[in-house]
């Protein structure tokens, strides 16, 4: 499967779980007022969620889908797959393993090919090194990763076995979970999400990718230091201000 | 149940809140009318703490981001997508439609993508341009003064370049071209595709005391707090209120009738209040619906009566044909000279496009007839869920391997940071009365209102002007040293032509004229049936232009208003 086939293959499985077609709640009474209490407790940092899809997001975290096994597997699978690396860290600080629980939820269709994978993958540790993966050392895990970690590109991967499958959607979800994480976005060194003024590329940038502005286009633009005056026209549409 | 009326007659009940209805709520609230303004959805400002999704972090939520809950991702500002709970709409069989609806106040004016686009004289002439469709009843120079209007009132960044079709306008400066839309600027000119600064409400500079200037957070589809992005509720109908206009605004309120008299004239509106799942009625002199497109489309279809067999204003039988929506068919190419990036800046811009492509082609030397524009995106943006899922799959441009694991990852993910550019066209579609909603009398939504049924399909002159698209789109990425991600789409995929309803930009179902026959709505968007209710949304345009659409709803919005003011002066309504 090439990116954007898994990508419409994403959003495809999100939409099914919002019309709540692939919705499998085990709710009690018990753990509905827990969901109540949670909503109540964390509207201070809603994030802008309705209420109706806080009480979905309460839901699915009060769902259990990986056994404490399982998510110690991750865990081990995700720091083989993205080392922490000074001073960003890595999965762990990240919250890796608590991502791709929810998302796993969150997007029924990955959950048996996670949750198929992690047996594969204890079953391989086992039949080869006679321990579960979480317990193998560094040197054996690496050795089971090399035989899964590489897809045959020219095949979609819905066709590749569920070992290949498996692990290209661990590294995908390890990767996205690393990347949008605050520890993660430090080690991107994305540095917007935050009032500036924009005044067009650095000239260092500029000349690195071997590009130059145009004096006639950047003498329509905006002359930052005017931004806070009121602007007015002449009749013809000329700005004066 | 008994259906509960109240005792006070409005001037104006304005059916829905988005562009048209908020501007109609602004300007007759202005002129001192009494006005009710009813809506689907909750009360929405962007600047309240509780729903702000502006300046939020993929790390706030659970889910980073992904769009399990809303189509364009968590944090886009729309109460709703082509999906609604509960609301749902039906097809005729081989056909497609998707129909997106924002349920909130200002609707989907909170999410777009701001790209304000005045109509052009030839938009408004298409059947004398080239024989298909048909011309609108008015022309450029009925609604020019109401763009500058709108663009004095609003703003809007851009640039007097003296196109024809393109026109000039009021415009706040632009922003300085982002790397890769320098990139892009070279490679269409190459290819004689002209490209020139973008044209979106944003404020890139003040244009009052009342709301903020852009502060380049890229987050417009959030719905900016500071108001420095043009919505409905922000700019217009908040505005109208503090100016002192009597302006009720009725919330999660779902319109499902006009209610009409003896006489046949409107004399109100009954809605389902989503509260207490009861029927309610209020009562007006007029009624102006901009509930969109097709919802009004809907309400009128649905608004049966002894004196209206076949629905309100529906005595040409019109209502909810000649529907279309943009065309679209979008491409992203991975430019190697744009890898390995330097993270030192922040290039989040304005929420959009800084350049923009309008339409450059001579159609009568190509088999299709109307043209379309060129919307750029690209840059380091914002990590959510997403980034990274296949973090090193250009490799294989390269000849490496791509998988593996390790510390690698880590340098791969940098060394492909915004370097991709993509490219949409969004174009113009020939209006079919063979394309329409109609009601579906075997479906009701959860309020017993039934819903409507689509039947919709594209023609060879979609689908070649979207070959087009991609033609153009794969010379552009190669003018930048760049290779066309994904494959091109074939024929048997339409060439890659979205499906109807998925631009969001559908216009036509209460087209107007001056024939009644042949159109719902005069020229002033008054119903050619019942003289008291008019049409603000997109329902009475004649066509869509390669154009979006919100800027000419704006513009004849306000000039329905001024009509409707001048009527009830004048006591003809």
């Amino acid at each position: 499967m090439d990116r954007r086939k898994s990508l419409q293959t994403l959003i495809l499985g999100g939409a099914a779980a919002g019309t709540g077609m692939a919705f499998n709640s085990c709710t009690t009474k018990e753990s509905a007022e827990t969901i109540t209490e949670n909503i109540a407790e964390s509207s201070e940092h809603y994030f802008g969620r309705t209420p109706a899809e806080l009480e979905r997001i309460e839901k699915l975290n009060a769902e259990q889908l990986f056994t404490e096994h399982d998510m110690e597997t991750i865990e081990a699978l995700s720091v083989v797959i993205l080392p922490p690396k000074e001073p960003h860290g890595g999965p762990i600080e990240a919250g890796v393993p608590e991502f791709i629980e929810f998302i796993a939820k969150d997007m029924p269709y990955m959950a048996p090919t996670l949750v198929g994978g992690l047996m594969w993958l204890d079953h391989k540790s086992n039949t080869d090194y006679g321990t579960e993966f979480k317990s193998a050392t560094l040197a054996q895990k690496k050795e089971i990763c090399d035989q899964i970690c590489w897809h045959d590109t020219e095949v979609p991967l819905s066709e590749q076995p569920l070992e290949i499958q498996f692990f290209f959607m661990m590294r995908g979800l390890t990767v996205t979970g690393y990347y949008t994480s605050k520890v993660g976005i430090a080690d991107l060194g994305y540095k917007g999400n935050q009032p500036n003024v924009w005044d067009g590329v650095p000239q260092d940038v500029l000349d690195q990718h071997g590009v130059a502005y145009d004096p006639e286009w950047i003498a329509k633009c905006i002359d930052q230091s005017t931004r806070n005056t009121i602007a007015t026209w002449d009749d013809k549409g000329n700005l004066l201000t | 149940m008994q259906i509960k009326e109240s005792s006070e007659v409005y001037d104006v009940i304005i059916v829905g809140s988005g562009a048209g209805g908020g501007m109609a709520t602004k300007q007759l609230a202005d002129a001192g009318l009494n006005v009710a303004v009813v809506e689907a959805g909750p009360f929405f400002d962007p600047k309240d703490p509780k729903t702000m999704t502006q300046f939020k972090w993929a790390y706030e939520s659970p889910r980073r981001g992904a769009g399990t809950d809303r189509a364009f991702g968590e944090w886009d500002m729309s109460y709703g997508d082509w999906e609604v709970e509960g609301e749902p709409y039906t097809h005729a069989k081989g056909t497609e439609f998707k129909w997106w609806r924002s349920r909130m106040l200002g609707g989907r004016t909170n999410h777009w993508g701001r790209i304000s686009l005045r109509f052009g004289p030839k938009d408004f002439k298409g059947k004398t341009r080239d024989g298909h469709g048909d011309d609108w009843p008015i022309g450029y120079e009925d609604v020019k003064p109401y763009y500058d209007k709108v663009d004095k009132l609003i703003g809007v960044y851009g640039t007097n370049e003296g196109l024809e079709n393109d026109p000039d306008g009021f415009f706040l400066p632009p922003p300085k071209p982002r790397l890769h839309e320098l990139f892009y600027i070279n490679g269409a000119k190459k290819s004689n595709v002209p490209v020139i600064p973008g044209r979106l409400s944003m404020l890139t500079k003040k244009i009052n005391d009342d709301r903020g200037v852009c502060f380049y957070c890229g987050q417009c589809n959030r719905s900016c707090s500071v108001y420095a992005d043009f919505s409905a509720g922000s700019c217009l109908i908040f505005p109208a209120q503090k100016s002192g206009g009597r302006v009720k605004i009725f919330v999660n309120s779902m319109v499902r009738e006009v209610t009409t008299n003896a006489e046949g004239k409107a004399t109100g509106v009954s809605y389902i209040s989503k509260d207490d799942r009861k029927e309610y009625k209020l009562k007006a002199k007029v009624v102006v619906l901009a509930a969109s497109a097709c919802s009004s489309a809907r309400i009128l279809l649905n608004s049966k009566s002894k004196q209206h067999p076949n629905g309100l204003g529906n005595s040409s039988d019109l209502v909810g044909r000649y529907l279309h929506d943009s065309t679209g068919a979008d491409r992203a190419g991975f430019v190697p000279k744009l890898m390995n990036r330097k993270v030192s800046y922040n290039e989040d811009g304005t929420g959009g496009m800084h350049v923009y492509s309008p339409w450059w082609g001579d159609n009568s030397k190509l088999d299709f007839p109307r043209g379309y524009h060129i919307e750029v995106g690209g840059g380091m943006g914002n990590p959510n869920y997403g980034f990274g899922l296949n973090p090193n799959e250009f490799n294989k441009f390269f000849g490496l391997k791509v998988g593996g694991y390790g510390d690698g990852l880590r340098k791969d993910v940098k060394k492909y940071y915004g370097s991709i550019v993509g490219m949409a066209g969004r174009g113009e579609a020939i209006a079919r009365k063979e394309n329409y909603c109609e009601i579906d009398p075997t479906t009701v939504d959860q309020y017993g209102i039934p819903v409507l049924k689509f039947n919709y399909k594209w023609s060879d002159f979609e689908i070649n002007q979207a070959k087009h698209m991609h033609d153009t789109f794969e010379e552009i990425i190669h003018n930048m040293g760049g290779i066309p991600l994904g494959d091109k789409p074939t024929k048997e995929q339409d060439y890659g032509l979205h499906k109807p309803g998925e631009i969001i930009h559908e216009v036509g179902t209460t087209r107007m004229g001056n024939d009644p026959k042949t159109s719902v709505t005069n020229k002033f968007q008054q119903l050619h049936d019942v003289d008291n209710v008019f049409i603000v949304d997109a329902g009475p345009f004649v066509s869509q232009a390669d154009k979006n659409c919100t800027w000419t709803i704006l513009a004849l919005s306000w000039r329905a208003s001024d009509y409707i003011i001048e009527q009830l002066k004048a006591q003809n309504i």
